[in-house]
């Protein structure tokens, strides 16, 4: 164990750990931009700088800092404020002051540090960047005015969805994100799982949402997908009981990731073609009835069924959008209940 | 090469050959004293520079003329025609040196090979007015070691630049080459190879001067199963070209360098990072590397020992960050060439995620004199924490411009006055810059400072790679700021928001100012900004990027405040804030008025004219025509 | 525009070159070296064809491709002019004979002019610093120049 001292508080984390995790063990919250802990420290946004006693020279960017002995760190420093202050000042002189309109509003970290640091606007006038925003794509638009180049979606891309759709694009004040020869999204590799527009801390990468919402409107609601059995965690964002957007939860299979369907097709549950009841066939009609009648109705078919041409007369095929323990309580009830092995699984097709 | 004695056979056969560039030469520029025989029949070496300074100036077509020459005379096997790498003294290039004389022919155009063939080849006559003008002292002919330019210099890591053919490994040889790699393998243990590099006290001659022993040490401690050594020959900074020449000049010598680090560290291959814009540079070390090949000096077994070694040349393609280490690692790497954050240093986590030792080819060119001569006789030379000696490369405002080597200890003064000869015209100094995009300006009160890593800190600037430039009085500092933030911001890479968008906001600001737009809040701005800058970005090229402003700002304030307040820009530089007026030493010849391309001159013959402010450009062309002076813009 | 650099005949000499780099380790930048050094320019479908190969995401070429300036992405003029902006050669007056350049090819700062003649660079530091101001066109090397020596070179090619 490391034993260190972080704004005159003493800390004990493993050997390997960094500055920025040492302090959150303790509850100090150093902002970051381009920090995941899923990916490598790239250090490339410096908000995280912090101030460490006898450093040779400079500021340190706490998400590449490993711990050391005897170290003595402050957070929020006067010089570490000022440093943070300039970096946003120079993020503002680079990025359109649209919050009023802008969707990632109350979602937006350079929004938040905005205000905790007090930076009200940039001190500097001069170039800034120019592009169209991008809205090829069926279920986000990229808005690249907006990037501040932490490169978390390009690292998401290439390390975790392994798509490598964008990448960096030429250097210094020019660089910026871009699919292979400036194309559109649409036309690109993407798959459009999302993951990029999950991670991105600004408004350059956002949903099309189909509702007008703020975020603090939302509440988070944790569940399981749906979609399939991979059991990927996931938040929704429901506004008055209408799911408005999906965020990625850190659930052990996903950690954090999900697919195109997981992200973006949630339409589905307040679609009002959606059955929410079961349907019994009465006279050529569907009408609806309650669970507990849909169930007694299953239960006579299969035992009459059974009695009457033995249990191998029933099959039981289950699909892919359940979880493997419910597949495995399918194939249960067919073996033990029903007395059959007449059990299989749209996958195997 | 199977052993120690077939390295020693060729010198013995080699020194017979080179031995007649000594005669005259004095006892400090060559090997150890031994007789001067020279080579069978052969009474002249002719050597062409044939660098990249006297390339572009012709020296191959006068070497080709000076082949066809000796052939008419029928010379050929009197007079041995030498193409070497750089001399340093670009200035006086295309450079043609006679030995045994040490005759120093100097701008020498194509049509003067026959004077000299003929006259001093043949006849043996030195041809007066085509010799260098530095080197006729008081009526006497002095050999090039005696000239001003070379008499203060102490060359070792140049110490064969302009001596051999670097495309003939047996010259180098000759001169001790790869002896240092024998005693290496022969009689030292790989930790003793470091302790004398480290007892040597060798800094980085790259940038920021890192005790290079170290450094090894840290990459011979470094576990795994396989390690590198590079060469960093990014050499990016605008002016300084000690790298190129080196590897024009004398190749084998890091690849020597590069092979005993190899022992050192355990490491089998070595990676040599060149800027592609040096094609001589990379096709003469190809040449170098194939010879080395070719007597098993690299390859497997090296002097029959169980050493392994070999080396891959790695070109980069114009990214100045890339002299950044861990940029240049991506770059080798096949990656952008955006530096990673440290640690993991190199030497843990380097090309590859493997060890790797990362040297620059000034650090790696003493080495084999440190192994041969010893840590000692190296920590004599230079100042307490400064040892050995630097190459500068002395450009701008400076009457020799050129590569010149001197102790590390040397005063700014005797670099300026002594080698370089002193500023053109009789101006004014008015400061050096070092270090180039990363280092600042020094004015003329420090001339008298001893040049050393710490000294060059201490004053706001940096040695960094070794460009020197010089300026004058007429140069604006602020333009000069602004003209090495145009660099930077050029060459950012783009990855950390200090640098990307900071070092923009700085150019901005400076553009501003120089125009006569700037507001006093702008130079209190530039230098906060400068500041977070300088203690936030990820890499070496950020953080020393505002080095050039904060170094102006520190002794040239008064130049920015006089572009702000008065709009007026003192060294009369800035376009923008110039006006051209005609003085009363206008004789009213009308060259300025039908120079002008707007008309805004007018005048009749024999009186002086007058410039329309209103209409003029500011474009100078009447300046450039005016043959009495008369035109001045302040 | 002419597509005539995207010959069967090149594209051999890019699949030889990139099967003979196999066993190299980050052999990218020098293969992308000699691939501009075939088809004059890293268009896409050369990207293309060399991340088919080498097996590397067409996203991480390109992002290196326009990162270096050394690499282009559309085929140069038949003479690329560079003028060298290093300290010495800038002041010099190395910014005047850009000027005059420009003025009388028409070509702007990284442009090729529009029958394929000329390509105008500005270029760091060559190490001619001796010669300031200089300039190169293709390999040859012109020192000492002023904006008046301009016209007489250009007219050589």
């Amino acid at each position: 164990m490391i034993s260190l001292i972080i704004d005159g508080k003493q800390v004990q984390v493993e050997e390997g750990k960094t500055v920025l995790e040492a302090a959150k063990s303790i509850g100090i919250d150093i902002p970051t931009l381009c920090h995941d802990p899923r990916l490598k420290p790239h250090g490339s946004c410096r908000i995280c700088v912090v101030e460490i006693e006898g450093a040779k020279s400079g500021l340190t960017t706490s998400c590449t800092a490993p711990v050391s002995e005897g170290m003595n760190v402050s957070t929020e420093s006067e010089k570490v404020v000022n440093a943070r202050r300039d970096i946003l000042d120079l993020m503002l002189a680079n990025h359109p002051l649209d919050c009023m309109t802008c969707q990632q509003a109350g979602k937006c970290t350079l929004q938040d540090l905005c205000y905790k640091y007090d930076v009200k606007e940039s001190s500097f006038k001069g170039d800034k960047k120019k592009f169209e925003i991008d809205d090829s794509n069926n279920f986000y638009y990229s808005d690249q005015e907006k990037c501040i180049l932490c490169g978390k979606c390009v690292y998401v891309c290439s390390e975790l969805q392994c798509t490598n759709a964008i990448n960096f694009s030429e250097r210094g004040f020019d660089t910026h994100i871009a699919a292979p020869f400036e194309e559109k999204l649409e036309t690109s590799t993407c798959v459009s799982c999302g993951n990029c527009v999950s991670v991105c801390p600004v408004g350059a990468l956002v949903p099309k949402s189909k509702e007008k919402f703020r975020y603090w409107e939302t509440k988070p609601v944790r569940t399981t997908c749906s979609y399939c059995g991979v059991g990927c965690q996931m938040d929704l964002l429901v506004k008055y009981d209408k799911v408005v957007e999906v965020q990625p939860a850190m659930g052990p299979s996903n950690e954090g990731l999900l697919c195109v369907k997981g992200k973006f097709a949630f339409n589905f549950v307040n679609h009002p073609d959606r059955l929410k009841t079961p349907l019994l066939k009465k006279d050529g009609e569907f009408v609806e009835i309650t669970w507990d009648e849909a169930y007694n109705v299953i239960a006579e078919k299969m035992n009459s069924t059974k009695e009457n041409f033995g249990p191998d007369s029933i099959a039981g095929l289950t699909s892919a959008r359940c979880t493997n323990e419910e597949n495995y309580l399918m194939q249960k009830l067919m073996r033990a209940v029903i007395g059959t092995n007449n059990a299989d699984h749209c996958a195997r097709l | 090469m199977k052993s120690i004695a077939e390295l020693e056979k060729i010198q013995r056969e080699s020194l017979t050959k080179v031995n007649i560039r000594r005669i005259k030469q004095g006892k400090n520029t060559i090997g150890s004293e031994e007789s001067f025989n020279t080579e069978d029949g052969v009474r002249s070496h002719v050597l062409v520079c044939a660098g990249t300074g006297c390339t572009s100036s012709k020296s191959l077509e006068i070497l080709k003329k000076l082949e066809k020459e000796i052939e008419k005379y029928n010379l050929k096997d009197e007079i041995k025609i030498v193409k070497t790498g750089c001399f340093g003294f670009c200035e006086a290039g295309p450079i043609i040196v006679v030995y045994p004389e040490g005759t120093f022919y100097s701008h020498i155009k194509v049509e003067d090979v026959e004077k000299i063939t003929e006259e001093h080849l043949l006849n043996g006559n030195i041809v007066k007015d085509l010799l260098f003008k530095g080197s006729i002292k008081e009526d006497e002919i002095v050999p090039i070691n005696e000239v001003d330019f070379y008499k203060k210099q102490k060359r070792m890591a140049l110490r064969n630049c302009g001596l051999i053919n670097p495309e003939d490994v047996k010259e180098y040889i000759a001169l001790d080459g790869y002896k240092a790699l024998a005693k290496a393998l022969s009689e030292m243990t790989p930790e003793e190879v470091i302790e004398e590099v480290k007892n040597s006290g060798l800094r980085g001659r790259g940038g920021g001067g890192f005790p290079t022993g170290l450094k090894w040490g840290f990459t011979a401690n470094a576990v795994d199963d396989e390690k590198y050594v590079a060469c960093n020959a990014d050499e990016g900074d605008p002016g300084a070209f000690m790298d190129r020449s080196i590897l024009e000049g004398d190749p084998h010598s890091l690849i020597e360098a590069m092979a005993i680090a190899g022992y050192a560290v355990g490491a089998e291959l070595g990676y040599v990072y060149v800027r592609a814009e040096y094609p001589i540079a990379v096709e003469r070390l190809q040449i170098a590397i194939d010879q080395a090949r070719e007597i098993e000096l690299l390859g497997k077994n090296i002097f029959g020992t169980d050493f392994n070694f070999d080396m891959e040349i790695r070109l980069g393609a114009g990214a100045f960050v890339c002299g950044e280490e861990t940029a240049l690692i991506n770059s080798i790497e096949g990656k952008r060439g955006m530096p990673r954050p440290r640690p993991p240093f190199p030497a843990n986590k380097g090309i590859f995620n493997k060890p790797t030792l990362l040297n620059n080819v000034e650090t790696y060119a003493n080495v084999p004199e440190i192994i041969l001569k010893g840590a000692e006789w190296f920590a004599n030379i230079g100042t307490e924490r400064s040892k050995g000696t630097k190459v500068f490369a002395l450009g701008g405002k400076i009457n020799n411009t050129g590569l010149l080597e001197v102790p590390m200890g040397t005063t700014l003064r005797d670099v300026i006055y002594e080698v370089g000869g002193g500023i053109p015209k009789n101006k004014d100094f008015k400061a050096v810059q070092t270090g180039g995009p990363s280092g600042g300006c020094i004015p003329s009160d420090y001339l008298d400072t001893a040049i050393d890593y710490d000294n060059l800190i201490e004053l706001g600037s940096m040695m960094g790679s070794g460009g020197m430039i010089v300026m004058d009085e007429d140069n604006c500092m602020v333009d000069i700021a602004r003209f090495f933030l145009d660099f930077t911001v050029e060459e950012s890479c783009g990855k950390c928001t200090p640098c990307r968008e900071g070092t923009k906001r700085m150019l901005e600001l400076l553009d501003k100012i120089t125009s006569g737009e700037g507001e006093m809040e702008d130079i209190d701005k530039l230098e906060s900004l400068a500041n977070t800058i300088k203690s936030s970005s990820l890499c070496g090229l950020g953080q020393t990027a505002p080095n050039p402003v904060l170094s102006t700002l520190k002794y040239f304030r008064h130049e920015y405040e006089a572009h702000v307040k008065e709009k007026t820009c003192p060294a009369g530089n800035c376009q923008d804030l110039l006006t051209y007026f005609i003085t009363d030493g206008c004789k009213g010849c009308t060259l300025c008025a039908k120079a002008c391309p707007v008309n805004a001159i007018s005048g009749k013959t024999k009186t002086q004219h007058i410039i329309n402010t209103e209409i003029c450009i500011k474009c100078g062309a009447c300046m450039e025509k005016c043959p009495f002076d008369a035109i001045i813009k302040k | 525009m002419d597509k005539s650099y995207l010959s069967d005949e090149n594209f051999k000499k890019l699949d030889k070159l990139i099967q003979s780099n196999k066993e190299r380790k980050g052999a990218l930048m020098p293969v992308l070296h000699e691939a501009q050094h075939i088809f004059g320019c890293l268009s896409l479908e050369v990207q293309q064809r060399i991340s088919e190969k080498m097996k590397i995401p067409l996203s991480e070429i390109y992002g290196v491709v326009t990162f270096y300036s050394q690499f282009t992405l559309q085929p140069k003029g038949k003479y690329t002019i560079g003028v060298c902006l290093g300290t010495a050669c800038y002041v010099r007056g190395s910014q005047a004979i850009i000027d005059k350049i420009s003025e009388i090819t028409g070509v702007e700062v990284g442009k090729t002019s529009k029958d394929g003649k000329f390509t105008l660079e500005a270029t760091r530091c060559i190490g001619a610093c001796g010669l300031a101001p200089v300039i190169s066109i293709n390999d040859e090397v012109y020192g000492k120049l002023t904006p008046d020596d301009i016209p007489g070179i250009l007219e050589k090619y």
